[in-house]
């Protein structure tokens, strides 16, 4: 080894705090982008292997019934590979021990063999008995939300009658990766459920003996979607079909779409991001570090080591720290994306999962950091060398010292002599001063990013249930209920208010843009349900026309208040009206369409009829409610706000929280690394200064109050400046997410800031107080015997 | 005992260093230091010559420039059949790594080196050097080879710093105040290492101080002050390093 890498070594190692503290920064930096790249890329690859494997349609159709011998027909569509028709419906569900009300989606089995399209995935048990009555294969979400086994028996009310169900299996499928009630915002798994039991056994209960109401179908390799589905549409428009929709559409995976796009939008963004200011830190880091080597670079000239070998050793210097963040980075950052694809996995459900970490993502990590370390290092040592040796040698250039513009403008007596030596420190170097609050003010930016979706989703809740759908508990019948059904509930014990909907499935076209929602008709005057304006305040839907969410109008359809939208209705009479768009609303979670319940009735000609009830109950009421309700035949399903939040918090609200942590835990990490090294470099840059201090009879709490006072100031300084470079990350942040799934608030809370603040106050004392044993240890012996 | 690997070295009376009307200017914010206001100087192979002068005579300024480690900003100075004040860094670099020695005034070793690495460092790239062992013991520090810069006393970091210079048998050794920050007793023991250097290779050796009784062991003193040469003899008698005292 040359006595060159040997001063490595041992650099490194005389280094090693400060060494640790740069390859923090890299790691946080590599550990985002590991993290949510192989996440990402973890999840398509098991959705599409499960896709595959599991026979998953790419065309789906309901309607109302139709015989089974139309199945042949449909089945030579051209362009359909395997077609296959089920019975599926919804169902009222009791679980023994559990008071709320729940409601199942049951799929048909074949009742020989499994399905070709749409297979389980069996985690437990086998499928029905052939031709069994009352076995039911169960989804692993209900089954586990209420610990359920093979040979358990839950209770189903379906087509108003009561059925005893037994467990055989529990199962996933790629048909229901994302499970969510119609009608819910969030997933409840306790209260929703998907079930497949044999087709007999449910056609019967159902009268739909010899009949379908449900088909799944696949593609031969190049088939557009769209074209089969017209055709299966025609087939099927007098059975009571309400459109065929490719599998781009299918709920489920729609949802799982979204998630993933909006996944992507954060491995992407949140590693630039974070490697960016990593990068940048990096730099400004590595070129300090360097320069407090200058007089070593004139020696080694001196000797005459040429530029490259110079530059070599430093670079290899720097390297070796950038190798080391990014190793750390990538252990930590495949260890966390694996939790992270866990915590997925917890509300998008797969059987298995495929993780993967692409090479690519190694280069792109190992590039970003050896590029910002390399020009960092480059660009300082190449500045070393254009000194003469005998320039690099001597102390740095004399000082011109200036009397501060504190002092000129006659502030002084308010300063003691350190506070002087201070501000004339930081004023003699304005852009090193900058540079370092620059740098700090990343890192408290970075922490801002780390930490904000946690508020933004509690004020995306707040908006939802507090201003915009405030009833408590949201009821849907079967089907379109006449009106009186409305003061029946009203009357329930307990009630306040009651306020009915209507809603009903539609396309929503606008030129070529086109959109599958429910199209809400509220009471204009509700209170408990409503429209919010852009300042989220309630307003009143006009009659006549069509409210729009801003994303739904803007982003997705396109069209502003004026023009006149397009509306196939898929239910009732099935017509094709045209409406004015008459506002615009403000929602952050999911997209609406709202009209007045009359304006819609009165275009589906049904007269007043209400597909549900939004009501508000007397605290306490709500068991005696959900029971009165349940045993309504016409009551499907009952959905709870304070549920739909508490089972929020225990799906997404848990990845949102780990991935808040995770984020923030890694910004702490760079915001330490820039402080603590900011301490470090100033301390060897000024060590030989306060020893001399020390030598002149200063005390180690004067020069340590010289030396950290400054760090103090600087930090102090970059607390604003960070909180504004983090309102514009989270900016930035705002601007791409941006689903129809949701979209996110730019709203900082108090704790925000708070807690980026103290993050980086806390590595500034933490740094200040290493700083100040090192102090201790100032060599005053060796000041008198060298230079100067 | 003769290890003479650099060519040129045989013919004492050669001339090494020839300078002709050398300036120094510092730019200084809004003033400029004038360091050196025309220096002519030749220097023969072998000699071993004393700079004399008080501080900011321009002593380190002129040793410098050659040494290569600065340029002069006007007048011209040539090494042999390189002229300095032309070089290309790259001639620069290669000059400095095969024919000249530095020792400075604070050692400038290199702390996370050992004694015995530190004059590695040198000799690795060095054409044909001594061994680092063997350069040690020349200056006496055969037993503390594998000691830190941090263990010596500033006397055995200054011979280290000459062993240093030496190991690589340069042509030259430019000494800037080696004894500067050294006590009388430890700088002797310092001095006799770069004479014996200076009998035994025939090393060029220049050697700077502001300190007269120095200036005994000589071959030649040249007197520096504000930029100028004010005087230049030859010593008659040579004393050795072992008799000086000051
Ligand atoms: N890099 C420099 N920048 C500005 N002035 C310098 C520099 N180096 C030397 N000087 C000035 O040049 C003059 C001569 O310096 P120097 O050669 O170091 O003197 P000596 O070694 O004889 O004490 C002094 O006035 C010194 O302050
Ligand atoms: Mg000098």
């Amino acid at each position: 080894m040359t006595a060159l890498d040997k001063k490595l070594l041992r650099d490194l190692w005389l280094m090693r705090g400060q060494v640790l503290a740069i390859a923090a920064v890299i790691m946080g930096g590599v550990a985002t982008l590991v993290m949510a790249l192989s996440t990402y890329d973890s999840l398509l690859t098991t959705r599409d292997r499960f896709y595959r494997d599991y026979g998953f349609g790419q065309v789906f159709a309901s309607l109302k019934r139709a015989p089974e011998s139309l199945a042949g027909r449909l089945a030579d569509v051209p362009g359909v590979a395997t077609l296959e028709t089920r019975v599926v419906t919804l169902a009222k569900l009791e679980v023994p021990g559990f008071a709320d009300p729940a409601v199942g989606m049951i799929a048909s089995l074949p009742d020989h063999g499994a399905p070709r399209l749409n297979r389980l995935h069996l985690k437990r048990g086998r499928l029905p008995a052939p031709y069994s009555e009352n076995e039911t294969v169960v989804s692993d979400t209900f089954a586990d939300a209420h610990k359920l086994n093979p040979g358990d028996r839950i209770g189903a009310i379906i087509n108003g009658k009561r059925q005893t169900l037994i467990l055989s299996g529990v199962a996933l499928s790629p048909e229901y990766v994302y499970q969510i009630a119609p009608g819910a915002m969030f997933p409840d798994f306790q209260r929703y459920g998907v079930l497949w039991m044999g087709r007999h056994a449910l056609a019967m209960a159902n009268n739909m003996n010899g009949a379908f109401n449900n088909v799944s179908a696949t593609l031969t390799p190049g088939t557009k979607p769209q074209a089969v589905i017209d055709r299966i549409d025609e087939l099927l428009a007098a059975y009571g079909g309400i459109g065929g929709y490719s599998r781009e559409y299918q709920f489920s995976n729609r949802f799982l779409s979204e998630e993933l796009k909006q996944l992507k939008t954060t491995a992407t963004l949140f590693p630039a991001i974070f490697l960016g200011v990593a990068a940048f830190l990096l730099n400004v880091v590595v070129s300090r570090m360097i320069a407090t080597q200058r007089d070593q670079i004139a020696i080694l000239k001196a000797f005459g080591y040429g530029d490259l070998m110079i530059g070599a050793h430093f670079l290899k210097m720097v390297l070796v720290i950038a190798l080391l963040g990014v190793s750390m980075g990538i252990a930590l950052g495949a260890w966390f994306g694996v939790s992270l694809s866990h915590v997925y996995m917890n509300f998008y459900r797969f059987p298995y999962l495929d993780y993967v970490l692409r090479p690519m993502v190694f280069v792109i990590a190992l590039a970003v950091a050896g590029i910002a370390a390399a020009s960092g290092t480059l660009l300082t040592v190449g500045r070393a060398m254009r000194l003469p040796p005998a320039e690099g040698m001597r102390p740095d250039t004399p000082e011109v010292y200036r009397t501060t513009l504190i002092e000129r403008i006659g502030l002084q007596r308010w300063f003691s002599q350190p506070s002087r030596m201070i501000l004339r420190h930081i004023e003699r170097r304005p852009w090193k001063a900058m540079l370092t609050i620059l740098g700090i003010a990343c890192a408290c930016g970075l922490m801002m990013v780390g930490d904000y979706q946690r508020g933004a989703v509690e004020y995306m809740l707040d908006v939802q249930f507090n201003r915009s759908a405030r009833e408590d508990l949201a009821v849907t019948f079967t089907d379109p209920t006449a009106i009186g059904a409305l003061h029946e509930i009203a009357s329930l014990p307990g009630v306040r208010r009651v306020e009915g909907f209507r809603d009903v499935s539609a396309n929503l076209r606008f030129d070529q843009h086109k959109y599958r929602a429910a199209l809400y008709g509220i009471e204009p005057d509700g209170i408990l349900h409503h429209a919010l304006d852009t300042d989220l305040n309630a307003v009143r839907v006009p009659p006549g026309g069509v409210v729009l969410t801003d994303h739904l109008a803007e982003r997705i359809l396109h069209v502003r208040p004026g023009d006149t939208l397009t509306i196939e209705l898929l239910e009732g009479n099935r017509r094709v009206i045209e409406v004015p768009v008459l506002g615009i609303t403000k929602q952050y979670l999911g997209v609406s369409a709202y009209m007045q319940r009359d304006t819609l009735n009165r275009l589906l000609r049904e007269g007043d009829v209400i597909s549900g009830v939004y009501l508000s109950h007397d605290p306490g009421a709500e068991a005696g409610i959900y029971k009165r309700l349940q045993a309504r035949p016409r009551v499907l399903g009952q959905v709870a706000h304070a549920n739909a939040i508490r089972s929020f918090n225990a799906t997404m609200g848990e990845f949102v929280l780990f991935f808040n942590m995770i984020s923030a835990l890694l910004a702490a990490s760079i915001a330490f690394g820039v402080v603590y090294n900011s301490a470090r470099i100033a301390l060897s840059e000024r060590g030989r200064e306060l020893a001399s201090l020390r030598v002149l009879g200063f005390s180690r709490a004067e020069i340590g109050y010289i030396l950290l006072g400054e760090l103090g100031t600087l930090t102090l300084a970059a607390i604003p400046v960070g909180f504004l470079v983090g309102i514009g990350l989270c900016g930035v942040l705002v601007l791409s997410f941006n689903s129809e799934l949701y979209r996110l608030p730019l709203v900082l809370e108090p704790y925000n800031y708070a807690m980026a603040a103290s993050v980086v106050l806390g590595s500034a004392v933490v740094s200040g107080l290493l700083a100040w044993r090192s102090l201790g240890k100032l060599d005053l012996v060796a000041v008198l015997k060298t230079r100067e | 005992m003769t290890c003479r690997h650099i060519p040129y070295h045989s013919d004492m009376t050669q001339t090494i260093f020839s300078a002709q009307g050398l300036t120094k200017v510092y730019p200084m914010g809004e003033v400029t230091v004038q360091a050196l206001r025309g220096v002519d100087l030749l220097l023969s192979a072998g000699e071993l010559v004393v700079l004399l002068g008080p501080s900011g005579s321009g002593k380190s300024t002129l040793l410098n420039i050659l040494g290569g480690l600065d340029t002069a900003t006007s007048g011209t100075v040539r090494y042999r059949d390189l002229d300095l004040s032309k070089a290309s860094d790259k001639e620069l670099t290669n000059y400095r790594r095969h024919h000249v020695g530095f020792v400075f005034q604070f050692y400038n070793l290199i702390p996370s080196l050992t004694v015995r690495e530190n004059v590695a460092a040198v000799t690795e790239i060095a054409r044909a050097p001594m061994r680092p062992e063997e350069a040690l013991e020349r200056v006496g520090l055969g037993h503390r080879l594998d000691h830190f810069p941090a263990q010596l006393s500033g006397g055995e970091q200054q011979r280290v710093a000459i062993a240093r210079a030496i190991a690589k048998n340069p042509a030259v050794l430019l000494c800037d105040e080696p004894t500067g920050a050294l006590d009388s007793q430890t700088g002797v023991v310092v001095l006799e290492a770069l004479e014996k250097v200076n009998r035994e290779l025939g090393t060029l050796t220049v050697l700077i101080t502001h300190n007269a009784g120095i200036a005994d062991m000589a071959d030649r003193v040249i007197r520096l002050f504000d930029g100028r040469i004010v005087e230049e003899r030859r010593n008659s008698t040579k004393k050795s390093a072992k008799e000086l005292s000051w």
